[in-house]
């Protein structure tokens, strides 16, 4: 029998495990992490990481234990040549009863603060929010603020210390709206509205993206979230009400760029107007409102940051950036923009017309 | 030649095994058949690894452009597809089909040719998925399909009209497969063989049918509600008709919740048939192990909200889900102190099926713990949906169920095909495998809750995530080659395995009763047992003479269950191509096959 010839040797689980651990701890060390659940700076991802912590605190308990029985065990009762056979126990009923009840009096330290913790942010109710409608697009994020009127996309804008509801629904395919810093995440589902809360305790910008699967270019479709001091907040909301820079004030390039913008194409679809919003210019409301679109930091659904550089790489091509742009749906609709074949010209020129809208 | 004519003449009933490839094709011997399960679904097990390899390759590095994004998208939600229905459920259906009979102490199972056919449907479900590459239409909505994405109107191309289609026919085969062993569980049992004296491998493999005939019709609605939206223009989830997205997140997780103890419960019965083997102890506390599989499987039932707390659901159903999920932590753990408790005070052997089985344990502890993590919904909603829940299903799927299916084949192989694999082989495999997993795996937890999301084909640098991701695909390559050495051993073994003989474990349990590998009638006697662990036990087990001492009828082949199957196959290929003539052809050679199944002679 083959199982006689065996000489047991020591089980080296342990030292597997340290040169892993290891590399995850200096791995770890890379930073700085912006998307982190752990670099929260509002009161319920706070609450949120407390509770994960508690969990995570109990888990490295159980873990040390548990793992280190099942250690003890294979290394102590290893065979030993000649030893007797060991005694047939087939159970023992209070050995049993009482790890029933063990990992049950575990959990239980976990369940009573979870169910607690989920009763309290259901029935908080926020004292004056500022409340925004966010709507997920195949890629992007268009956010509408009902109390001023101001429209934007991918870069959110909230004041410091008021709380922020929003209220988030999809204009096509389920995304959902994650920011790790400052709120978890919620679904945005066509049909339903869903909501997502939090008070920024801190000014900073904080990063954060779809994180429900939604397509080609799902990892394409990310947002920032800039918190601003209250007199801050209010500036941009006016600055952003403001109308779009009136053409006369333009320089002689930038108005080319308008021509461009506002001049229909064949197929009608290849028009910026089709899509886009200048306040002023156009009505567009399939793509994000533009008539800000100089003031913010990214562009491509949050991708690019906005320089001369990028704004010219996505208006050449911009499903070399985001894969998927330009696709069709069965309706014939386009899903993002298409390729519209502009000269480098007519970039040039859109290039400086969508800079100077500030 | 007078050797053999001796042997005739001395064993006068012995029933020699037809050879040839026609009679693979018409095998209704369920070890034949549990042999054709198994390798196909290895080889769509390395194919679903392939794919994990790109996958990995691609996210070495932050703005990777090895692969396009629509070729990622293709190769994450073919990579679960394939290991979650075409790897690890039919790696557990080849060990049912072997095993299972041979436990209990039956000829065969209940319905051969049913068998063979739920080995054919599955097969060819598997090559009409992988079809799809061919034609450069991959299933590319993810493993879990998510309405209204999988609508004609944003998927119009046919790439989720396979993966719709493809699951209706693998489920055929499942579903067709859980009743054959209900069947056989309940009724095939040797005399003596009361419901708590069988094997435990048996006993969580009929939990798993049971879970698997119930949960499966649940998709299958699902999936015909999503094929006649795609074909004929239903509106079960269209919300411009009044639909309600979230109808087939309810009924797709209703099946997928349950769907993770199919895969994970065959392999805790495969670790509690090597465990105690290779402690040369019984299973500690038999029945308990028993009753909180069968809890596992109820209260498994009743938590798929868990996967859906981000939906935003309200308090109370939050709530519920929450402590529901949390429940099961309580029968997985009394499961883990009773494997402990198994091996407490034996002789432990390290050969490499226990290596694989505490290797399960090891990392089943690990997988289980973040699995309470995110039952809690205030936690949850910042982990779904990221890295940290990657790094989880496969510490549970890949720590768990793979890690304990290997367990089983170094365990069973043997019996299987009478040769040894190679012991230095086989533990350079599981250290490589171990080593490779958690380097593979465990940085997925911080790369997850460092704000990565799942299913994304490209990252920004500025995550500061590259290192992490870099380390896991290094340990993803160590898998590759781990799988690679397994390879080897199983190849070198074909000609120099060492012969096995009945019993090279000194397991308990009947199928060590026998020669390996087994001769086509299994048992020359029908056995009585008497006893929870037959070969442990003085006069456990009635006598199994080496030759039959009268004659035993086995039953010739069939080619039917294999054209039902292409009758099943046109019909979806109809479905798939819109076009109606392959689909009315297809009812109808179904229809005439399983007509003269009915009919074909008892005896062939």
């Amino acid at each position: 029998m083959v199982a006689a010839r065996h000489r047991p040797r020591r089980p080296f689980r342990g030292w597997a495990w340290a040169p892993i651990l290891l590399v995850v701890l200096v791995a770890a060390c890379q930073g700085p992490f912006p998307q982190s659940t752990f670099a929260t700076t509002s009161r319920s991802a706070q609450d949120m990481r407390d509770l994960f912590m508690l969990i995570f605190g109990l888990a490295v308990v159980v873990f040390v234990l548990v793992e280190g029985a099942l250690l003890f065990t294979v290394i102590r009762f290893r065979a030993r040549p000649g030893a007797p056979d060991p005694k047939p126990v087939h159970g023992h009923t209070p050995l049993e009863i009482g790890w029933t009840l063990a990992p049950a009096f575990i959990v239980s330290l976990i369940a009573v603060p979870t169910v607690s913790a989920i009763w309290r942010s259901a029935l908080n109710e926020p004292e004056n929010p500022l409340r925004i409608e966010v709507v997920g697009h195949q890629w992007w994020w268009e956010f509408t603020y009902p109390e001023s009127g101001v429209r934007t996309a991918n870069e959110m804008h909230v004041p410091q210390g008021r709380p922020v509801v929003l209220e988030m629904t999809s204009a096509d395919v389920i995304h959902s709206f994650w920011l790790p810093g400052l709120a978890a995440k919620r679904d945005a589902i066509l049909g339903r509205t869903t909501r997502l809360e939090f008070t920024a305790d801190s000014l900073g910008e904080f990063m954060g993206q779809c994180a429900e699967y939604c397509g080609t270019s799902h990892a394409n479709m990310r947002v920032r979230v800039v918190v601003d001091a209250p007199d801050a907040f209010d500036g941009w909301t006016a600055a952003q009400l403001a109308g779009s820079v009136s053409p006369d004030s333009l320089s002689s390039l930038a108005r080319e760029g308008l021509e461009v913008f506002r001049t229909p194409k064949t197929p009608a679809t290849h028009s910026c107007i089709a899509c886009h919003s200048v306040s002023g210019v156009s009505f567009g409301v399939a793509g994000p409102n533009l008539t800000h679109v100089g003031s913010r930091t990214r562009i491509a659904g949050g991708v690019l940051e906005n320089s001369t550089e990028n704004l010219t790489r996505w208006l050449d091509n911009p499903s070399a950036v985001k894969p998927g742009m330009g696709s069709q749906m069965q309706s014939g609709q386009l899903i993002g923009m298409p390729d519209v074949d502009l000269t480098p010209e007519e970039i040039r020129a859109l290039v400086a017309y969508l800079e100077s809208l500030r | 030649m007078t050797a053999t004519d001796t042997t005739v003449t001395t064993h006068e009933y012995e029933v020699e095994a037809p050879h040839g490839i026609w009679s693979w094709i018409t095998t209704t011997d369920h070890k034949r058949i549990g042999i054709m399960y198994g390798v196909s679904a290895f080889i769509f097990f390395l194919m679903g690894g392939l794919e994990a390899l790109l996958i990995r390759a691609q996210l070495a590095q932050a703005d990777n452009t090895l692969v396009s994004a629509e070729t990622f998208n293709q190769l994450f939600t073919m990579h679960g597809t394939t290991m979650v229905f075409l790897a690890i459920m039919p790696l557990s259906a080849a060990f049912f089909n072997f095993i299972i009979p041979l436990q209990i102490g039956a000829r065969d199972v209940a319905f051969p040719r049913l068998n063979a056919f739920s080995f054919w449907v599955f097969l060819l479900g598997g090559l009409f998925l992988n079809a799809s590459f061919l034609v450069g239409s991959a299933p590319d909505g993810g493993w879990f399909g998510y309405a209204n994405l999988s609508s004609m109107q944003y998927s119009p191309g046919r790439h989720f009209d396979f993966w719709a289609l493809g699951l209706q026919i693998l489920g055929i085969a499942s579903l067709a497969a859980g009743f054959n062993f209900i069947a056989t569980i309940i009724n095939m049992r040797a005399p003596g063989m009361k419901l708590m004296r069988m094997p435990i491998f048996t006993w969580m493999s009929f939990v798993t049918q049971l879970i698997v005939v119930t949960v499966f019709p649940v998709i299958t609605v699902a999936l015909v509600f999503l094929t006649f939206d795609r074909l004929f223009g239903t509106t079960f989830y269209s919300v411009a008709a009044g639909g309600d997205l979230l109808l087939w997140q309810h009924l797709f997780w209703l099946f997928g919740h349950p769907e993770v103890y199919i895969l994970i419960l065959p392999t805790m019965g495969i670790i509690s048939e090597v465990l105690p083997t290779f402690s040369r102890k019984p299973l500690f506390g038999y029945p308990v192990v028993v009753y909180s599989g069968a809890l596992i499987a109820i209260i498994g039932w009743g938590v798929w909200g868990h996967h859906m707390f981000a939906v935003g659901m309200g308090a109370l159903a939050d709530s519920y889900f929450s402590a529901a999920t949390m429940l099961i932590a309580i029968p997985t753990g009394v499961k883990i102190f009773n494997w402990i408790a198994t091996m407490w005070g034996g002789q432990i052997r390290f050969h490499t099926p226990m290596l694989f089985a505490i290797g399960f344990v090891a990392m089943f502890i690990i997988g289980g713990m973040s699995g309470v993590m995110h039952a809690s919904p205030p936690t949850d909603l910042q982990q779904t949906d990221t890295y940290f829940v990657v790094a989880h299903i496969h510490y549970v799927l890949f720590g768990g169920a793979i890690l304990g299916l290997f367990a089983g084949m170094y365990y069973w192989w043997p019996k299987i095909f009478g040769r040894m694999l190679s012991e230095p082989l086989g533990k350079l495999h599981f250290w490589l495998t171990m080593i490779g997993m958690n380097l593979a795996f465990f940085p997925m937890h911080i790369i997850g809750l460092f704000g990565m999301p799942r299913r994304i084909y490209t990252y920004s640098p500025d995550l500061g995530l590259e290192t992490l991701n870099l380390v896991s695909t290094v340990g993803a390559m160590i898998i590759g080659v781990a799988t690679l050495v397994f390879v080897f051993n199983v190849f070198r073994t074909r000609r120099r395995g060492q012969p096995a003989g009945k019993n090279p474990w000194g397991g308990a349990t009947l199928e060590w009763a026998i020669s390996s590998p087994p001769p086509v009638y299994n048992f020359t006697v029908l056995p009585e047992v008497r006893s929870l662990t037959p070969l442990w036990t003085d006069n456990g087990v009635s006598e199994i003479p080496d030759h039959p001492p009268a004659p035993i009828h086995v039953p010739g082949g069939s080619y039917w269950p294999l054209l039902t199957a292409i009758g099943v196959l046109i019909l979806f290929l109809g479905a798939l191509t819109r076009i109606v003539w392959p689909a009315a052809l297809g009812v109808a050679w179904t229809m005439f096959c399983v007509f003269k199944w009915a009919y074909e002679p008892f005896e062939v």
